[in-house]
């Protein structure tokens, strides 16, 4: 079997694997608490929060300026331990170490500078120990659809912040991660290339029927992406509203001109616009003390 | 001919110029001309008994160089992999290397005798350090981010170091190999001039005994060259391992 078809026919299998549960990540009453060192007190970052991603979906998580959206993910990605509640991802408890099928793109650039494009994207295959060939078909795979093609022998500090972030997504893609984590992947780029990269992780998600969770600050984003948007309070994040975009599967960027977008992302920023001056304050109050 | 070569000759010329201009300052007593220091370095070379004094250095420096690098980048690669061991050891590197090592060689000498056992060690104290503090330091200055994908890409620890923490630190330690290759050197010359019975720096302290400008000079000269051809390798490995 070739892999495009592969790729191709992975939703489908994901769905018809699983035809009752429809649950693919649960996070039940989720709390983490830090303690700050020369501090006795612990100060709660997150929760508690409940939430449950289906298979399949895409979903975004907004919310001011340290409320605990990245610890979000840090816990779903078992890269930060839970203080109480639990997590499971595909019906196994997750708690601190990393799931199988879990891929994690960050918003910093975490390309490595040593190796060219086509090692960086291969680097996790050959440490999982996959036979050359098939290595080679899935990286010459994640480098066509991330149009990274002609840079496979260029090293990252060749290359665009926006290239070297496709160069991170491919890394995770070639994994054929079931629940793609992302970490404000495109915070550090420009309008136009977001907007562009955005369309590109709509195509991933559409074209791998991967369950796609997406931490972003830009409410445009959020809106034009995603199926379900979680809306997060100042710290201690907790979730104010989730709701529903209602958006066709086969959207892009143009739908920015619908009407409905407009009332989405008003209505975001109406739910946030508090919670934003409250997250301000904190960080002034941190300052002063 | 590019900029960059140009720029050195013109380099090398003005220091020419300059040790010129000093020779006739200073007179034949303290400074030699670069002519007759270079005309001398030339018939050194060409003579078999220099080479055995080549030989010994070089025996020193073989020795010492395999010592500071497996001592080296072993012990800055078990520290540097442990925040730990980083927080015990790495405050007190500093602080023993700045010790003037010269004062531990009696002691050396006292443990060897007057054996390249003595001098080896001695060029490899120099070394060793200035190649654990870069190893420490490059391994600290790998950006976390590397180590958390890494962590999803679920490696353990043997594939982090070897996959993520000595390629990231490979600039930096590279740049502690060439430090530690000069201080081995300087450290393997001092041991020859204080107590030696052969080796470069044995024959420039018979010099300096003798009185002899042009042979101080003409040694002093060789060493420059090889030690400036040994760096500009290294600094040629290390922007290799740069990637820009």
């Amino acid at each position: 079997m070739s892999d495009t078809v592969e790729l191709s026919t992975s939703k489908a299998a994901a769905i018809a694997s699983r035809p009752e549960d429809t649950t693919h990540a649960k996070l039940e009453q989720v709390v983490r608490d830090f303690t700050r060192p020369g501090e006795s007190e612990p100060f709660r970052a997150l929760g508690p929060v409940d939430l449950e991603l289906s298979h399949g979906e895409f979903i975004s998580i907004v919310g001011p300026s340290g409320c605990g959206k990245s610890t979000l993910l840090n816990v779903l990605a078992g890269l930060t331990k839970l203080t109480t509640g639990s997590v499971t991802f595909e019906g196994k408890s997750i708690d601190g170490n990393v799931p199988d099928g879990v891929g994690v793109v960050f918003q910093e650039d975490a390309s490595f500078p040593w190796l060219n494009v086509w090692d960086n994207v291969a680097f996790g295959l050959r440490r999982a120990g996959m036979a050359g060939d098939e290595t080679a078909s899935r990286v010459e795979e994640a480098l066509d659809f991330t149009g990274l093609r002609d840079f496979a022998r260029a090293y990252p500090s060749q290359l665009s912040g926006g290239m070297r972030q496709r160069v991170c997504i491919a890394r995770t893609m070639v994994l054929r991660p079931r629940l793609i984590l992302l970490d404000e992947p495109f915070g550090a780029l420009d309008q136009q290339t977001r907007l562009l990269m955005g369309e590109e992780l709509l195509r991933l998600w559409r074209e791998t029927g991967a369950t796609v969770l997406l931490i972003t600050h830009s409410l445009d984003e959020a809106a034009m992406l995603s199926q379900r948007i979680g809306v997060m309070s100042a710290r201690p994040g907790r979730f104010l509203e989730i709701l529903q975009t209602g958006w066709p599967d086969d959207r892009d960027s143009t739908i920015v001109e619908n009407a409905k977008f407009g009332e989405l992302t008003s209505h975001l920023w109406s739910l946030l616009r508090q919670e934003t001056m409250a997250a301000m304050k904190q960080s002034t109050d941190g300052a002063r003390s | 001919m590019n900029s960059r070569r140009f720029d050195m000759l013109l380099l090398a010329a003005a220091f020419l110029l300059f040790w010129a201009i000093a020779a006739r300052l200073a007179g034949p007593d303290a400074l030699s001309t670069p002519v007759a220091t270079l005309t001398r370095a030339v018939s050194l070379l060409t003579a078999i008994s220099f080479w055995d004094d080549v030989a010994a250095t070089g025996h020193t420096m073989l020795w010492a160089c395999l010592i500071v690098l497996a001592g080296g980048l072993t012990a800055g690669l078990l520290v540097g992999s442990s925040r730990l061991a980083t927080q015990v050891v790495e405050p007190m590197l500093g602080p023993l290397y700045s010790i003037p090592k010269i004062t531990l060689y009696p002691v050396i000498l006292l443990i060897f005798g007057l054996t390249p056992s003595a001098t080896i060690s001695f060029a490899a104290i120099h070394g060793i350090f200035p190649v654990m503090i870069f190893t420490i330091n490059g391994i600290r200055q790998v950006p976390p981010i590397y180590e958390r994908s890494a962590r999803v890409m679920k490696l353990n620890r043997f594939q982090m170091i070897r996959s993520i923490l000595i390629p990231a630190a490979l600039p930096e330690i590279v740049a502690g190999l060439r430090v530690g290759f000069s201080t081995t050197l300087l450290g393997a010359i001092i041991a020859e001039l204080f107590a030696s019975t052969a080796g470069m720096g044995f024959l420039l302290i018979r010099a300096t005994e003798a009185h002899d400008v042009i042979d101080i000079m003409a040694i002093t000269a060789i060493l420059f060259a090889f030690a400036i051809t040994a760096n500009s390798l290294l600094m040629r490995l290390e922007r290799h391992v740069r990637h820009g």
